[in-house]
């Protein structure tokens, strides 16, 4: 993957949530290293948490300083690590998405879901289920396995789409 | 059923299980909160009592055989908490917690829902022995009464919300209790732990830390939470497990083989001290039973069995020797009576007498 801001390969990745819309940022290593990123220095979750938010200016990024829904400030989440309350999750993403990144290696949850979750959850996360197996077989090799994955999810997404149009 | 008659009994989960001997217990729990609910530790007084109604309405609504017991952390006395902490049922952030925190329990201990602790709820299920899949299963089924009632707070990327983002995704931590003497003898538990945690598990002292844990237990657990299944998680971790067993099986049978006269040794001091010393504190009573522990597994001891010393551990923690006195006791009364009940446990004799036998 390339660089965003040249054409180098990129060796940052980044998931930001600029104006509640999930945005990836992918810099090389210079690039990283002018927005105050080292990618040598060991990282711990701590640092993420606290520090990365603040020293990133090159990238546009607008962050709220508290939970709408449970008045929770930044400072005081990145003081503690801890969470207000569930919306903090869409709160605070920005520091969050890397520090479950490094934490899980995985951002996508494929376990167990609630029974009075929607259909619509159910697809999203067989798709994601999908997606992994996917990126196995592809990691093996195995073309045959991968097309067939692949056509399963275009299944599903045809069938989240129509569940979407249903219910609106 | 109240406290006291939980305390005369043993909890289920030191009942006979599989591969035990190296095991003690398997243990699944899974951290759960209340949809678009302020977390415990960030919450108003209202809310957490509101959170703790809201699940005593959902165990209220579960229709199924088990019994379980509740309290309010607020209606124990101090004491009390900690006989809970001392069982494994409850952690000591919960016992340090008051309005709406609170604890359900089945008879047999082996199921037990924290309420307001980091999370609205924590789930536990507690098997004997190796028996990750059962504690799982036992897990997800109260899971799956107490959702009947309940709306969890969840996202299709991120699973199950946590307080934590430690705990986010299945919400899970699995965990095994070993007992290690093998390896701490052999001195070979250092690269062990070090094996273990570079991928991705955690091993801590059941008492203390690290390789100087007290009664040579370790709890080994995952500290991955997301982007895995809670079988994928279990299956690892009961891989792992099981190879530290074998890794334990063989320290054993290599000190058996070379240094004999040195296990028997061990085995046989620790029993002489147990059965005769006057005082006893904590430590030095988990590092003796340890080797009692051994000596069974290794059919050395016939007339004792684990199972017994098992229990013995557990009642010869600080609450439970006090609750068993009836009175508050200083830390040296404590090693007394410590000392007391293991002796008269290595004699056979009748618990109950007081003096100085």
């Amino acid at each position: 993957m390339k660089c965003d801001l040249c054409d180098k390969e990129a060796v940052v990745h980044l998931t930001q949530v600029v104006n509640g819309e999930m945005k990836e940022v992918h810099l090389c290593e210079q690039h990283a290293k002018e927005q105050g990123i080292d990618i040598h220095s060991p990282i711990s979750i701590t640092d993420i948490l606290m520090g990365l938010g603040e020293s990133k200016q090159g990238i546009e990024h607008q962050l709220s300083p508290a939970c709408p829904r449970c008045g929770m400030a930044r400072e005081e989440f990145r003081k503690s690590g801890r969470l207000g309350c569930p919306d903090c999750y869409n709160t605070f993403m920005a520091e969050l998405a890397v520090a479950i990144k490094a934490m899980h290696h995985s951002s996508q949850h494929v376990g167990k879901i609630p029974a009075r979750e929607g259909l619509q959850t159910r697809i999203k996360s067989q798709i994601a289920r999908l997606q992994k197996d996917l990126d196995a077989a592809i990691a093996r090799e195995d073309y045959e396995k991968a097309a067939e994955i692949r056509d399963q999810i275009s299944e599903a997404r045809a069938q989240a789409e129509e569940q979407e149009g249903g219910a609106e | 059923m109240t406290l006291d008659g939980l305390l005369e009994r043993h909890g289920g989960w030191l009942e006979t299980g599989p591969d035990e001997g190296p095991v003690i217990s398997s243990r699944v729990r899974l951290a759960r909160n209340l949809y678009d609910t302020t977390f415990p530790g960030w919450a108003s007084k209202e809310v957490r009592n509101r959170v703790w109604n809201e699940v005593v309405l959902a165990f209220d609504n579960v229709d199924n055989n088990t019994e379980f017991l509740r309290w309010r952390m607020d209606e124990l006395k101090p004491l009390e908490r900690e006989l809970l902490f001392e069982r494994h049922l409850i952690s000591a952030e919960l016992a340090e917690r008051k309005s709406g925190s609170g604890l359900f329990v089945s008879e047999d201990e082996c199921r037990a829902v924290m309420v307001n602790e980091e999370d609205h709820i924590r789930l536990q299920s507690l098997q004997p022995g190796l028996n990750l899949q059962n504690a799982l299963e036992g897990a997800e089924a109260l899971d799956n009464d107490l959702e009947k009632s309940l709306t969890y707070a969840f996202s299709s990327k991120l699973g199950y919300l946590t307080a934590c983002p430690s705990n986010v995704g299945t919400g899970m931590r699995a965990s095994v209790m070993l007992h290690l003497p093998g390896l701490c003898l052999t001195e070979e538990i250092k690269p062990v732990i070090n094996a273990v945690s570079k991928i991705g598990l955690a091993v801590r002292g059941m008492w203390g830390e690290g390789s100087e844990a007290a009664g040579h237990m370790f709890q080994i657990s995952n500290q991955i939470t997301l982007g895995k299944t809670e079988l994928e998680i279990i299956s690892h971790l009961d891989q792992i497990v099981l190879e530290v067993i074998e890794h334990e099986k063989n320290a054993r049978l290599r000190l058996m083989e070379s240094q004999q006269i040195r296990v028997h040794d061990h085995i046989g001091r620790a029993y002489g001290i147990l059965a005769h010393a006057a005082m006893m504190n904590s430590n030095e009573a988990l590092d003796l039973l340890s080797g009692l522990r051994l000596g069974t597994d290794l059919g050395l001891m016939p007339e004792i069995t684990r199972h017994d010393i098992d229990q013995l551990l557990i009642q010869i923690q600080p609450a439970h020797l006090q609750k068993a006195a009836g009175a508050t006791l200083s830390p040296e009364e404590r090693d007394v009576k410590r000392a007391q009940l293991i002796r008269k446990f290595l004699d056979g004799g009748v618990i109950g007498n007081d003096g100085n036998g």
